[in-house]
Formats: structure tokens, C-alpha cells, sequence
């Protein structure tokens, strides 16, 4: 069952007087369970697309459905309202809030689903032990590592049991160590039975996932099954 | 429900946390309103002890009394006209209380300064009240000490007087004024009775505390030839919804006592406590106005200063909103969010200003009628909350329709 489709969607944005076309005709459906990457040197699409499939921003023309159900068409409430429960962000930069600890960081999606408090913590602290931060649950953002904040940003992604996780080029702020080590975390999430998009610009990174769409100019140049997929090494055991 | 719940206890946090996270900013912010709201509570209680306390002096005159006097209190006729008016005298008053059927009490009065001594003590220039009998019927006095003077010592213009509060305290600290003897200029006269304090320090030597009250014949006798000068016929009306009937009446009769024909106006004016009203909130009004207007603007500087360090803190958590909004938050979560933290800042620095206003007030009433009411707490509180919404409703409004996906990309 396909969680995603599109169908011919644009996206033109108006700088000035001069209309930039971000995206021009892209056709795509993503099925549940699937790990796709996104790639494409800058100025492709691939923020555009990006924002398009996080329900962040709507189409200029064309047809999104998210779940069978329209996107095109949401009012910004309705928006929101997917974002949280439908999918789990997670960010190149993690934009935690600095002055929480890792538990309130996590638990903030479900505030705004209206999930009792009670409940929100103990679904925060079970995603935090998911990735193996359960004795980091009250450090704040500044006493982390890079890698160790980044987990917190995918545990918040996680609470929310979303449809899809869109992780904006994960590894960018890590060095190569902790970018596998995330990408392990990715690779055992996904084992679970989660959606996965990843938007990347490094094909080693890339070939993590089990399919690959290049973006070009607006338009998908290719869209292909990775043939020799990466599989980590170091399974994510932090514990 | 519960989820507006949820967003309120977590707005609230969040407010604390922002409030916490720049303490120094956000007092500062907090001196704004502070000094607004004790200004603003601290001029309402002065104006409220302003009214209160001529309130409390002019009622004490007595709303239902009305006074025929050759002089009008507020008038707009030129003085000299009135100065060539007869003078209404003894003979004019014996009619009158023959003539007038409606009053409840009709008593004449006239009045003399004088100096005041006892053995060691002196209240000089003090407004000496001279009556009959009946001048007690015609006030609210109560008394301390005694009593007033009898029809007999009226009558008989016995060397009797009766103390306002404020003299007898001077004279006789210990309040033991009661049968002693004091001398009125050079004459000996026994202390009968003592007021109780009537109130209000703003009238004067009107306030019946700075005076004392004397039989009207010793005045005569001593003082101010009945020949010389003009008395007051103060009249009480049964009830205060008689007071327009028994005017009426009043004027009737002096006319007639006058013997003016109908062309001819009147050559006296019946005073009443209506038109003192009239002129001291013609005053009142004035300080009112300019005093919340020069307050109201302190509190608005306040506001501003609000509004500016709001719309700073929106722009430095410019990517937290992206985020907040990424992760599900509605426009109206982030509206409100804000509005909270500067209603939150308001709120504390007018609670701190309420406290200082009530603080001071208690020591400015030392010098100045204050009065302090319960109404002001709310007000001040209302004042506060208002404050903070309207100062942060327009950076708030900006978060609220931030773009998640520019306010993500945010520097």
C-alpha cells in the first residue's frame, strides 16, 4: 500500500518578478516499509521536494495524496495537524530546544497531539531507551555529543509512531564515526517496519537505502533500486 | 479540551523558561510595568481618598440643609451686586421661622475668628460658630464628650461652647475638655460638649473640627454687633425628598419677609450642599484626568518596552518556532504562547508594582488621603493581563504566521 503519491506536482516560487521553477513535473509513490534516499546537487528540487513530502509547504499544480487523502488542499491547521502525527522529522542541525532536557525535547510533538502528561512521558522516556539514550534522559541539549542530540531528534521523530520519517541530510553535522553510527540507528528503525526518507547529497550515505531518486534541474533524473546496498557494520548496539 | 489544557501548562512553561533564560532583560521589562501599574494604582487611590474624604466633609454638611444667605456660594453675578444686597438679620430670621411651615429645623448662624487660650495653650484664628439650639438639629454631629448647648443657654446667651474634634484635641490633648474653662478673645466661656471627627482635612476651616460653637447672643454680645454684618438662616428639610419643596417654600417667604414685588429678583440665595458638590468635582475631575492621563502614560512606555523585547525574543527564536510548527503546532499554539510570556511578564511586574502601590500608599496616607480599595487589586491585575496582551499581540501575531519552512532555515 503506497503511503505516498504524486502526481505532476510543481512547484514555482516568485523571486521578485522572475518565477523560479523548484520543482517542474515529478511523479512519485513511496509504499510502506520502503528506505529511499533523495539526491541531487543543490538547486535541484531536493529542499523543495523535501518540504512537499513533509506537508510543510503544498503544490503549485499536481496531486498529493498522503494516505489516500489530498494535500494540495489542506488548510495550514490541517497541515500541522499531519505533520504531527503523520511524520517524524529529523534535522541536518536537530533544532532541539536548547534550555530542555532530552525528555521534554522528545515528549513536544505530543503536546501538541494532546497526549496527557503521564502518557507523553513514559512513551518519551520508552523512545529515548529505543535509541539507547536511557541514561541521558535529563541531560539537556549542551551536555551532549553531536551523535547523542542527534538521537534525541530521532526519538522525537519516533514518539509520535509516525507514518514517515524525513530526515534532512542526518549525518551533515557529524563526523564520519557518528554518522554511521546514526545511520546503524536509521537501518534498525527501519528493520522495524518504519518508512524511511532520507535527503542526501552523498552517495555513500545514499546507498544506505534500499532506493535512490536523483533529482535534477526540477525533475527527476532517475529513479532506480540500489544494487549494492550498505548495510552498517556496527549494529546500532550504543547500550 | 484537555489538549487546550496541555497547551496552556505547556505555554506557561515555555513562558517561564524564555522569562528565566534572560533574567536581566526580562526584569527590566518588568521595571516598565511595574512603574506603570504603581502609578496608576497609586493615583487611583489618592483620587478615590479625595473623594472619599470631601465626600465624608460634605455630607457632613448634610444634603438635605439648605442656606439663605445674602452672599450665593458659586455665582456668577458680580460680587458688588450681592455686596449691595440688604443684610439678613435677626428680625429677618424671627419671621421666617413664623413664616416657613416645611422645615424640620431652622437656626441662624453668624460667624466670628477668634483666638482660643487656656492657661499654657493657644489655637489662634479659630472659626467661631454662633447658633441657637436648633443648629444641631440642622448637622449629623455626634458627640464625644457632652453634649450641645440648651435652648435655655442659647436663650439666655450663657457664656456655653461646644468643640470640634480637632480643637479640642489641641486645647486638651488628654480629652479631658469637658467643664473646663476657656477663654474666647477675652471672654471666659465652659466647654458643654465635644465632636466627634467629622473627616475631611481638605475643607478647612469649613470642617467642623476647626470649630467651635457658641450661642448666637454671646457673639452679639461680645464679639460682632447684631447691627454689623449679615447671619445665615440654615434651613433642614424634613427629608431629603423634600428639599425641593421646602426651597420653594424658603423662597416664598423671604420674598415676602422682603417685601419684592415680582419684577424685582431676589436679594438673597438659597445655598445648598448641591452646589458645593457641583464646584468640588468640577475640581476633582480635572486632577482625575490629567492624573490617570500623566499615569496611563508611564504604563504605556511600559507597554511599549513590552512590545519591543517581544518582538526581539520572536526573531531570536525565529528556528524554535519553525520547529514547534515542523513538529505539529498550530498558528493559534504559537499565538498563544507568546501572548502568555508577555502576559506572564506584565502579570509579575504588576503584581510587584500593586504590592509597592499598597505600600506606599499606607505611608502617603500619613500626609495625603489615600484610600485603598479592593477594586484596585483587581484593576491593577486586569490592567496588567490587558497590558500584556495588547503589547504581544503583534509580535506574537508575527511568530504565529511564520513560514515553518523559512523559519527553519532561519540564521
Amino acid at each position: 500500500m503506497n503511503i505516498i503519491n504524486i502526481e505532476h506536482i510543481a512547484k514555482v516560487y516568485k523571486v521578485g518578478s522572475e518565477e523560479v521553477h523548484a520543482l517542474r513535473d515529478v511523479s512519485l509513490k513511496i509504499n510502506r516499509n520502503e528506505y529511499v534516499a533523495i539526491m541531487g546537487p543543490s538547486g535541484s528540487g531536493k529542499s523543495t521536494l523535501m518540504n512537499m513530502l513533509g506537508c510543510l509547504d503544498t503544490p503549485t499544480s499536481g496531486i498529493y495524496d498522503f494516505k489516500s487523502v489530498s494535500v494540495s488542499e489542506m488548510t495550514d491547521n490541517e497541515l500541522a495537524r499531519i505533520r504531527n502525527k503523520e511524520i517524524g522529522f529529523v534535522f541536518q542541525t536537530f533544532n532541539l530546544l536548547a534550555r530542555s532536557d532530552a525528555v521534554h525535547n522528545v515528549e513536544l510533538p505530543l503536546i501538541y497531539a494532546g497526549v496527557s502528561t503521564s502518557e507523553r512521558r513514559e512513551r518519551a522516556k520508552q523512545a529515548l531507551l529505543d535509541v539507547g539514550l536511557g541514561d541521558r534522559m535529563h541531560h539537556k541539549p549542551n551536555e551532549l555529543s553531536g551523535g547523542q542530540r542527534q538521537r534525541v531528534a530521532i526519538a522525537r521523530a519516533l514518539v509520535t509512531n509516525p507514518a514517515i520519517i524525513l530526515a534532512d541530510e542526518p549525518t551533515g553535522n557529524l563526523d564520519s564515526k557518528t554518522g554511521e553510527e546514526i545511520m546503524a540507528l536509521f537501518h534498525e528503525i527501519h528493520e522495524k517496519g518504519n518508512t524511511i526518507i532520507l535527503v542526501t547529497h552523498e552517495e555513500y550515505i545514499a546507498e544506505h537505502a534500499l532506493r535512490i531518486i536523483r533529482l535534477k534541474d526540477g525533475l527527476i533524473e532517475k529513479d532506480e533500486v540500489v544494487e549494492k546496498r550498505y548495510i552498517p557494520k556496527s549494529k546500532a548496539s550504543f547500550v | 479540551m484537555s489538549a487546550l489544557l496541555l497547551e496552556l501548562n505547556e505555554g506557561l512553561a515555555i513562558a517561564w523558561r524564555a522569562i528565566r533564560a534572560n533574567k536581566i532583560r526580562a526584569a527590566l521589562t518588568m521595571l516598565g510595568i511595574f512603574i506603570g501599574v504603581t502609578a496608576v494604582v497609586l493615583m487611583s487611590t489618592a483620587i478615590k481618598g479625595i473623594d472619599n474624604s470631601l465626600q465624608n466633609g460634605v455630607s457632613a454638611l448634610g444634603s438635605d440643609v439648605l442656606y439663605v444667605d445674602k452672599w450665593a456660594w458659586f455665582s456668577n453675578d458680580e460680587w458688588w451686586r450681592m455686596r449691595n444686597r440688604r443684610n439678613i438679620d435677626m428680625e429677618d430670621y424671627a419671621r421666617f421661622k413664623e413664616l416657613a411651615k416645611l422645615p424640620a429645623a431652622i437656626a441662624p448662624v453668624t460667624n466670628s475668628v477668634q483666638t482660643i487660650k487656656i492657661a499654657d495653650r493657644k489655637v489662634e484664628n479659630v472659626f467661631l460658630n454662633g447658633s441657637t439650639s436648633d443648629y444641631v438639629k440642622t448637622t449629623n454631629f455626634d458627640f464625644d464628650l457632652g453634649r450641645f448647648y440648651s435652648e435655655v443657654e442659647s436663650n439666655g446667651s450663657r457664656n456655653v461652647a461646644v468643640l470640634g474634634s480637632e480643637i479640642s484635641t489641641k486645647l486638651f490633648p488628654r480629652g479631658d475638655a469637658l467643664d473646663k474653662t476657656i477663654k474666647i478673645g477675652p471672654v471666659n466661656f465652659k466647654v458643654v460638649g465635644v465632636l466627634t471627627e467629622q473627616g475631611s482635612t481638605l475643607l478647612g476651616a469649613f470642617n467642623p473640627d476647626n470649630q467651635v460653637f457658641v450661642p448666637i447672643g454671646t457673639i452679639f454680645k461680645n464679639f460682632t454687633s447684631r447691627h454689623f454684618g449679615t447671619v445665615t438662616i440654615n434651613v433642614r428639610a424634613a427629608s431629603p425628598e423634600m428639599l425641593e419643596d421646602t426651597k420653594a417654600e424658603a423662597e416664598g417667604v423671604m420674598r415676602k419677609i422682603r417685601g419684592l414685588a415680582h419684577s424685582e429678583p431676589n436679594d438673597f440665595t438659597i445655598n445648598q450642599q448641591e452646589g458645593l458638590t457641583d464646584f468640588l468635582d468640577s475640581i476633582t475631575i480635572v486632577i482625575k484626568i490629567a492624573g490617570l492621563f500623566i499615569t496611563g502614560l508611564s504604563l504605556f512606555v511600559g507597554a511599549i518596552g513590552i512590545m519591543n523585547i517581544m518582538f526581539v525574543s520572536v526573531k531570536e527564536r525565529t528556528r524554535e518556532i519553525g520547529l514547534r510548527k515542523a513538529i505539529g503546532a498550530t498558528r493559534r499554539t504559537i499565538l498563544a504562547q507568546f501572548l502568555l510570556e508577555s502576559s506572564v511578564i506584565c502579570l509579575i511586574g504588576g503584581l510587584i508594582g500593586l504590592i509597592a502601590a499598597v505600600l506606599l500608599s499606607l505611608m502617603l496616607n500619613q500626609f495625603f488621603p489615600t484610600s485603598i480599595q479592593y477594586d484596585v487589586v483587581i484593576i491593577a491585575i486586569l490592567i496588567s493581563l490587558l497590558t500584556g496582551i495588547v503589547s504581544g499581540l503583534a509580535p506574537a501575531y508575527t511568530a504565529a504566521k511564520m513560514d515553518p519552512v523559512d523559519a527553519l532555515r532561519y540564521e
